[in-house]
């Protein structure tokens, strides 16, 4: 994979440290109803550096970008470019002070050609006020040709594939007499060739002293071509400093909030301290799942009665695979068994006969229906089980979502009261409820606890802990590094899409753990076991391996 | 006139309704209205004929909006009605000779088959309902006319005229068919299963599909229900002609009943299907339309005061959704 920290950015160029401020924010904040998503947040862009932007979900990242680049509006706080203070009320006016963007998803004209999509806004003309098409074609071959792209710029945009369209918008980005590059998430749809490519073209804009702003969760990428990187953590600002200066590890305990130094095994959780009795023979096993762009060969077995904890950055594809083994995400490759029976062709219905069921992450989008009652959506999935003949009964419908109302303590003015009104925590056990009425024999969990009040997450903690004594196979996905190591007999690490390490028995722990997400050498006791693989293994020359990194949190 | 009515709560009267409640009963008030203007100051309104004639007037219109209903509650919409209408009408000649029972169940399945295509282009290929519809809106037609060589033709079938002029208990067959198909719809949105998998999958695709809900199956069952109807309401409104006319029956049908679906508080967004309002909707432009010719007013006004209605309708909903 890459190389470590150690190897750290090699371009040539002018110093960024001595560099003057091309991009300030000073004290920015944008509250939106119910979150506070920028909480007074400074940070300074110097001209012709890199600069990594990370953090973890919510952590303000998107909207920071937002607040740059004139799509919002700072509620306080102001901005400077080159020392002179703006007001962006577009987008539009962003661009033109000279902040060019490329977005995670390309934002172009799909249906124009490529080389109007360069130009767009600027096309060049001719004497007679007309668009100089043959001027404007051969720029843009031209243009590309620099980023190793050899298409046709007459052909329309959408025509090609998404990482030529991703060179596309770098193209136009650059093109642009820009002082300052935004890029959100460039790589993530990117052949390796192409990311090659982007690395090269930031070199370019580094020589030619234009700030990049990269945001990416792809720790290598990071390393190997940023100088300096801003940490946010629920919309305020962590950090700002020289790359070099942290290792991986400080760098992820950061996005995360924990102290590298910090093992905590029992305490805060509503988790019970004991494992559970785990059977031996899987419930649940796949092998193999891959997905272009977001798995890579992912393969782990559920056993019955146990939690088994999907550890990972942002991005690292614990969604996906949980997708995947509830039949909602299409896979390249891979197999899925259950209960010793083979899954083809999985869909959401055949997963769910098969007894898995999935609590997605996005609770608004994919989970509750907010117009029907508490009492309908707990029954969604069930329905067909509760009716005869197509026709709905209502009684059995009663029973079930009065035994599940009591068993969850869903806090509702009825079972008919719409479910759009309750608070997340009601609404999340009422999608629980939807889920167990079914008696799934594989509870797939993505974020249980995710923007739920303490109550109602000590509520879920425990439940997750009494299902899994009763039996159930329980998937546990958490962003909550305490909760995933509290409440996880075992975890499964997943990084880029792949599989990078498994921590079983005593190795369950916060440093461990941090350890495996960071790409760091594995401590000595877990180096004997040999449970984390993977190829990060001789990463980290200057951090003692089987110690707690000493350094302070730079905060 | 409801106008009136929803400039009157910005006076910050609290015990008067708000938009929430307008939403849920401001069809229902407004055809109440009308009815007690009309009685007021129309003549001859309430008499059994004239109540006759309006009912019948409105049964193809509610009928079509049922089905259009579902449609929209699955955040859909079928542009194709008004040529499947025609299509059921063309098919009707051709097989009267076997009786009205096989030309009914022709015309019934010929809606049923214009219903499945669009689904499967909605579901399957995942067209947007706009455009798969609109495929058939104007191949349908053109295909009514081809199968009826493009020529109006008499209807002279007993069986068939009967259904558009006889009456069961004084009530015309026809308004008996709409109320009986508008219990059933309300029937089946409401107490079974597919009904309320229509709903859910409005109110929430994606949640649905996660919930392992027949997604594709119930929403092409959704179309083909819509196309059922529409053929049914083609054989109805032939019958009342006497004559099949694929040219011109059915035309902006599909606006009538969009209109009667959302003047009838059903959201465009999907998520819910209001049968009754639905019914209500159609009622009320009907009685609109009446009330003005009745008071001399050319047609394009009742167009305009039509137009008038939907805006705030749609203005009320907007209202509700924001909150």
């Amino acid at each position: 994979m890459a190389p470590p920290e150690a190897a750290a950015p090699a371009t040539a160029g002018p110093e960024p440290a001595t560099a003057p401020a091309v991009l300030e924010a000073r004290g920015v904040s944008k509250r939106f109803p119910g979150v506070v998503a920028l909480d007074d947040v400074s940070f300074t862009l110097r001209a012709g550096e890199t600069h990594a932007l990370v953090g973890e979900n919510g952590a303000g990242k998107s909207t920071l970008i937002k607040v740059l680049t004139g799509v919002h509006r700072p509620d306080s706080g102001e901005l400077l470019l080159a020392g002179r203070q703006m007001h962006f009320a577009r987008p539009f006016e962003a661009q033109q002070a000279g902040i060019s963007t490329i977005y995670q998803e390309v934002n172009l004209v799909p249906l124009m050609s490529v080389a109007r999509n360069i130009f767009l806004g600027r096309e060049p003309t001719s004497r007679l006020g007309l668009i100089d098409f043959a001027r404007m074609h051969r720029e843009a071959a031209g243009l590309l040709a620099g980023f190793g792209v050899r298409v046709d710029p007459r052909r329309p945009l959408h025509t090609l594939g998404v990482g030529t369209q991703q060179m596309v918008a770098l193209a136009r980005a650059v093109s642009v007499e820009a002082r300052v590059v935004v890029m959100d998430e460039p790589t993530s749809s990117l052949e390796p060739r192409e990311v090659e490519t982007l690395f090269r073209v930031i070199g370019d804009l580094r020589r030619q002293n234009i700030a990049v702003l990269y945001v990416s969760h792809r720790m290598d990428e990071l390393y190997r071509i940023c100088d300096r990187v801003t940490v946010l953590r629920d919309g305020r600002h962590i950090h700002t400093g020289d790359l070099a200066d942290i290792d991986r590890m400080q760098l992820v305990s950061m996005m995360l909030g924990r102290e590298v130094t910090e093992v905590r095994r029992h305490g805060v959780t509503a988790f019970g301290d004991e494992g559970h009795d785990v059977a031996r023979t899987p419930v649940l096993t796949a092998t193999g799942l891959t997905r272009r762009h977001q798995l890579d060969a992912v393969g782990l077995e559920l056993h019955a009665g146990e939690v088994l904890g999907l550890g990972g950055l942002l991005g690292s594809g614990r969604s996906e695979t949980a997708k995947a083994l509830a039949g909602a995400l299409a896979l390249d490759a891979g197999e899925i068994t259950v209960a010793g029976r083979p899954m083809r062709r999985t869909t959401s219905a055949r997963a769910i006969r098969a007894g898995i069921s999935l609590l997605p992450e996005d609770r608004k989008a994919e989970g509750i229906v907010p117009g029907l009652s508490v009492r309908e959506n707990i029954v969604l999935a069930a329905m067909p089980r509760l009716s005869r003949a197509g026709i709905v009964s209502r009684r059995r419908q009663d029973r079930i979502v009065d035994i599940f109302m009591k068993r969850l303590r869903i806090k509702a003015s009825s079972p008919e009261q719409q479910v759009g009104e309750l608070s997340g925590g009601n609404q999340q056990k009422v999608l629980l409820a939807r889920w167990l009425c079914l008696e799934p024999k594989v509870l797939l969990l993505d974020e249980p606890t995710r923007g739920i009040d303490v109550g109602a997450k000590a509520e879920v903690q425990a439940l997750i802990d009494e299902l899994a004594q009763e039996g159930l196979a329980v998937l546990l996905i958490s962003s909550d590094i305490e909760e995933l190591v509290e409440g996880s007999d075992r975890i499964v690490v997943l990084r880029g899409g792949a599989v990078a390490g498994e921590l079983t028995g005593d190795q369950v722990g916060e440093s461990t753990l941090l350890q495996v997400l960071a790409d760091h050498a594995p401590p000595a006791a877990a180096d004997a076991a040999d449970a984390v693989p993977g190829p990060g293994t001789e990463a980290a020359p200057h951090i003692p391996a089987g110690a707690p990194a000493g350094k302070e949190d730079p905060r | 006139m409801t106008t009136q009515a929803t400039v009157a709560p910005g006076r910050a009267l609290s015990r008067l309704p708000g938009p929430a409640w307008f939403q849920e009963y401001g069809v229902y008030a407004a055809v109440a209205a009308l009815l007690v203007f009309n009685a007021a100051f129309t003549e001859h309104f309430l008499t059994v004929d004239n109540l006759r004639t309006q009912l019948v007037q409105v049964a193809p219109v509610v009928i079509v909006a049922l089905g259009m209903a579902l449609v929209i509650g699955t955040e859909g919409v079928d542009l194709s009605v008004g040529s499947t209408m025609a299509l059921a009408a063309a098919l009707l000649p051709l097989y009267l000779g076997y009786g009205l029972v096989p030309a009914l169940l022709v015309a019934v399945l010929a809606g049923a088959v214009v219903g499945a295509v669009n689904g499967t282009l909605v579901s399957v290929v995942g067209l947007q309902p706009i455009v798969a519809t609109l495929a058939l809106f104007v191949g349908g037609r053109g295909l009514a006319l081809v199968v009826a060589d493009g020529q109006l033709k008499q209807i002279a079938n007993p069986d068939l005229l009967a259904l558009g002029t006889g009456s069961f208990l004084g009530i015309p067959l026809v308004v008996l068919i709409a109320g009986a198909l508008a219990l059933a719809v309300a029937f089946l949105v409401h107490r079974t299963t597919f009904g309320r998998q229509v709903v859910a999958i409005g109110g929430n695709r994606p949640a649905a599909a996660l919930a392992g809900l027949p997604v594709k199956r119930v929403l092409t069952g959704v179309y083909v229900l819509c196309g059922v109807f529409a053929a049914l309401a083609g054989v109805l409104a032939t019958a009342r002609l006497t004559a099949s006319d694929p040219s011109s029956l059915g035309n902006l049908m599909e606006l009538s009943a969009i209109t009667a679906v959302v003047v009838g508080g059903t959201p465009l967004s999907g998520g819910s299907v209001r049968v009754l309002g639905t019914v209500a909707g159609a009622l009320l432009m009907q009685l609109l339309r009446a009330t003005l010719v009745k008071h001399d007013l050319p047609d394009s006004t009742a167009q305009m005061a039509q137009a008038a209605i939907i805006l705030a309708a749609v203005y009320v909903a907007r209202e509700r959704r924001s909150r």
